[in-house]
């Protein structure tokens, strides 16, 4: 199996001077989906945008063999999608198409090539019939699902996912289950979401205080630190119909 | 206040929407900083959230509410180029799709809004905002921005001959008064409790080339002053102020480029007004291109 | 809301929602300048000038009652202002500003309702307007949507504790909408960081590429011709006709 993110000691301070990451170590290998699980605030979120570049601290951070730097900017960004927790802001050009093909086209493609790319990755995540559709106009769900399109139009080998449930009603969740189970791509997801995560990943690592505290399997990390509504529901204090 | 269409003479309009494509123009190359459009999601989003602020109501008192106009605002918090070009887009989107002032008239409303208030507006927040004047500086930067907008827009009104007894003349000027002092108060208000929030959100009045953005904003004030007193002073429109200043000939020539040729058309004089106004509008729309193509190729 | 509907309006499918926005754009020019550039006869000249438009109305498959109220957004303003030239003994030129307005207001809807605003914006820049402006124009709309959503779950959450608020000073009050204002605006400028990162995620290279291309077909130069002509004919007829004084 590949390697295809590597950091190492990873630090980084906001400008407010408020440490976020503290020496973060992590890695992915192909064909993985990592959960990335841990408290508000404690540096989840920070971290991945340290994987294409948004952020840049001290420290090492390698996306498929490339170090993260100015010059490989460009290239590591061909290799890592970045989806955001809110769709509105990811989707921000006034038709589907037009959003999912902006990718494509920075990537130097042809306005027919990007068309092209556009309507297969729209295909894939079953929102094709929406390509002539406005945003604003979609549900929640439908949103997420054209967000990742438009990372899968640009045919990345790496999936990140910011906190991809919020917002979305059960049955949606459980269709972008689905869906990111039939994605061949090496995958990341920031989540709270205990069940999708039991769901989809098969290694879990566990954010605090800037630092991963524990890796591993992810019902072990779930009942390690206790991440869970409830663990065991069967001592839910449930009120007794009248 | 919105200009519909109808309500400014042509040589008004024309000349106004002449004076505004290559200010707009301007305003945008400065507010872009070289050729990167990184910063056009600030822009749109602060001018959607201008839209927005409208739906929330300020109580004033006896009942009624006001609310923000937001051009100072905007020139405080992101420098007056870009404010200048958000309020362009605002006015824009306004005239399309709100039917709130004119498409012909979008010139006049540009120059009154988001040219004249916006640099009016940063005149003395420029001046003061650094300093312990800070507050009062930004009371009156939303209430220069409203009342040179304004003043502005009836001096265009006036000068088109829109008609007005001289009490509802005084009554509006008192009205304007009020709304002004309403938006600087707002302005205030809204940026303290921002700063409130997040400490430091709006800076202090940027360094460099104070002196251009000084003069553009006294230039603002005077010219809105003195164009409603030459407006009041000469109500009947535009006609006799050609006549009496002995530019008639001139001014004939600007509002009916095709004059030499009128008698081809054989009389009616709709027909002339109208082909004139026609090519009034390719004039603006070549001489707006031309000057467009002249800035661009300059700053490559 | 307003925009939602002409946005409803302007995905239909009629011959003139098929023109290309800038035919579309210089009919519009011609037939503001038409009207605003009359004087005699006008209230003939608006009636019948209103027929036209009330006909491309239908034609386009738009509410025709809709239509016309939408138009009349512009009336209360006008009436202010008509009613001042009424009372400064001129109500002619009262009953000219009202007249004008609405039928330019009306024309500029008509146009909107068949045309979305992005397709719109792309005609202006084809025409030669300032492209970074445009491209501010077509962010902010589409974040219209969103924030004033946003600006209504607060004005909706005033109100719900409204009971509080309204034994409150005006002061108070006052000092409550600046901070749900700032509060808005600090959520917009984070939201304009969210987008631009995402941008970037996306390889946004520092300008935006367009997918296509508008195509000026010979459909778009007759209709231009067309629509041209229609008001300015109509202004022909209604003045050699009309017995109107000036």
């Amino acid at each position: 199996m590949a390697r295809l993110i590597e950091v190492r000691n990873l630090r980084f301070r906001y400008e407010d001077g408020a440490p976020a990451l503290n020496g973060v170590d992590f890695r992915l290998e192909e064909g993985e989906t990592v959960a990335l699980f841990g408290a508000n605030g404690s540096g989840k979120t920070t971290f991945v945008m340290h994987l294409n570049g948004l952020l840049a601290g001290d420290g090492s951070v390698e996306v498929c063999g490339l170090a993260v730097d100015r010059h490989n900017i460009p290239a590591v960004r061909r290799k890592i999608g970045l989806v955001f927790q809110d769709s509105e802001s990811q989707l921000f050009m006034p038709t589907v198409l037009e959003d999912v093909a902006f990718g494509p086209l920075n990537l130097g493609m042809s306005p027919e090539q990007a068309v092209a790319r556009a309507h297969a990755a729209l295909a894939t995540v079953g929102m094709d019939a929406a390509a002539s559709r406005a945003p604003y106009h979609l549900s929640a769900g439908e949103k997420k699902r054209v967000a990742i399109a438009g990372i899968l139009a640009m045919d990345p080998e790496i999936l990140v996912l910011d906190e991809p449930t919020t917002f979305l009603d059960p049955p949606a969740q459980r269709a972008l289950a689905g869906l990111l189970a039939g994605l061949p791509q090496a995958k990341v997801l920031v989540t709270h979401n205990i069940p999708f995560a039991l769901a989809t990943c098969n290694r879990a690592v566990f954010f605090q205080g800037g630092v991963i505290a524990a890796e591993g399997p992810v019902e072990e990390i779930v009942s390690r630190f206790a991440w869970d509504f409830a663990p065991d529901p069967s001592k839910w204090n449930r009120r007794q119909p009248a | 206040m919105h200009i519909p269409d109808g309500f400014l003479a042509t040589p008004v309009w024309a000349a106004l929407d002449v004076a505004a494509a290559p200010a707009a123009g301007y305003l945008a190359r400065r507010a872009q900083r070289g050729f990167d459009e990184a910063r056009v999601p600030l822009l749109g989003v602060m001018g959607a959230f201008v839209f927005a602020a409208q739906m929330i109501n300020f109580p004033v008192g006896v009942g009624t509410s006001g609310h923000l106009v937001g051009g100072a605002l905007l020139a405080c918090a992101l420098g007056p180029a870009a404010a200048g070009v958000t309020m362009c887009a605002i006015l824009a989107i306004q005239a399309l799709v709100f039917q709130d002032g004119g498409v012909l008239a979008l010139g006049a409303n540009i120059v009154n809004m988001a040219i004249l208030g916006v640099f009016a507006g940063y005149l003395p927040f420029q001046l003061w905002g650094g300093g312990r004047w800070r507050r009062f500086a930004i009371f009156a930067a939303g209430t220069l921005s409203v009342l040179v907008s304004a003043l502005a827009a009836l001096a265009e009104l006036l000068i088109s001959g829109v008609k007005m007894p001289s009490a509802v003349l005084g009554m509006s000027l008192a009205l304007f008064l009020v709304s002004a002092l309403l938006e600087g108060a707002i302005t205030l208000a809204v940026i303290e409790a921002l700063e409130a929030i997040q400490p430091g959100f709006i800076g202090k009045p940027a360094a460099g080339r104070p002196f251009a953005l000084r003069a553009a904003g006294l230039a603002a004030v005077l010219l809105a002053a003195v164009g409603v007193w030459f407006a009041s002073t000469a109500p009947d429109g535009v006609q006799k102020l050609a006549e009496r200043s002995g530019i008639s000939q001139a001014a004939a020539l600007f509002s009916t480029p095709l004059a030499g040729y009128q008698v081809a058309f054989a009389g009616s004089p709709w027909l002339r007004k109208a082909i004139a106004g026609l090519a009034g509008v390719a004039l603006i729309y070549g001489v707006c291109l031309l000057i467009g193509r002249a800035a661009r190729t300059r700053s490559v | 809301m307003h925009h939602v509907v002409l946005e409803r309006w302007s995905r239909g499918a009629s011959a003139l929602h098929r023109r290309d926005p800038r035919a579309k754009l210089a009919a519009l020019l011609v037939f503001l300048v038409v009207v605003a550039t009359a004087h005699r006869a006008l209230p003939a000249l608006a009636a019948a000038l209103l027929v036209l438009l009330s006909a491309a109305v239908v034609g386009a498959g738009i509410p025709l009652a809709g239509a016309l109220g939408r138009a009349a957004l512009v009336l209360p303003f006008t009436a202010v202002f008509g009613a001042a030239c009424w009372l400064a003994g001129d109500p002619a030129r009262g009953l000219a500003l009202v007249l004008k307005s609405y039928l330019s207001a009306l024309a500029v809807l008509l146009v909107v309702s068949t045309t979305s605003l992005p397709v719109l914006l792309r005609g202006l820049e084809t025409a030669g307007a300032p492209r970074y402006l445009l491209m501010v124009a077509q962010f902010l709309y589409r974040y219209l949507f969103v924030i004033s959503e946003e600006a209504q779950h607060m004005s909706k959450a005033a109100a719900s504790r409204g009971a509080t608020l309204r034994g409150l000073a005006a002061r108070a009050r006052f000092r409550a909408a600046a901070g749900a204002l700032a509060v808005l605006f600090a959520r917009s400028y984070g939201r304009a960081g969210d987008i631009h990162r995402a941008m970037l995620a996306r390889s946004f290279p520092g300008h935006f590429l367009t997918l296509d291309a508008l195509r000026f077909r010979r459909g778009d130069a007759v209709f231009l011709v067309l629509a041209s002509l229609a008001p300015v004919a109509a202004r022909a007829a209604v003045e050699r006709f009309a017995r109107w004084p000036a």
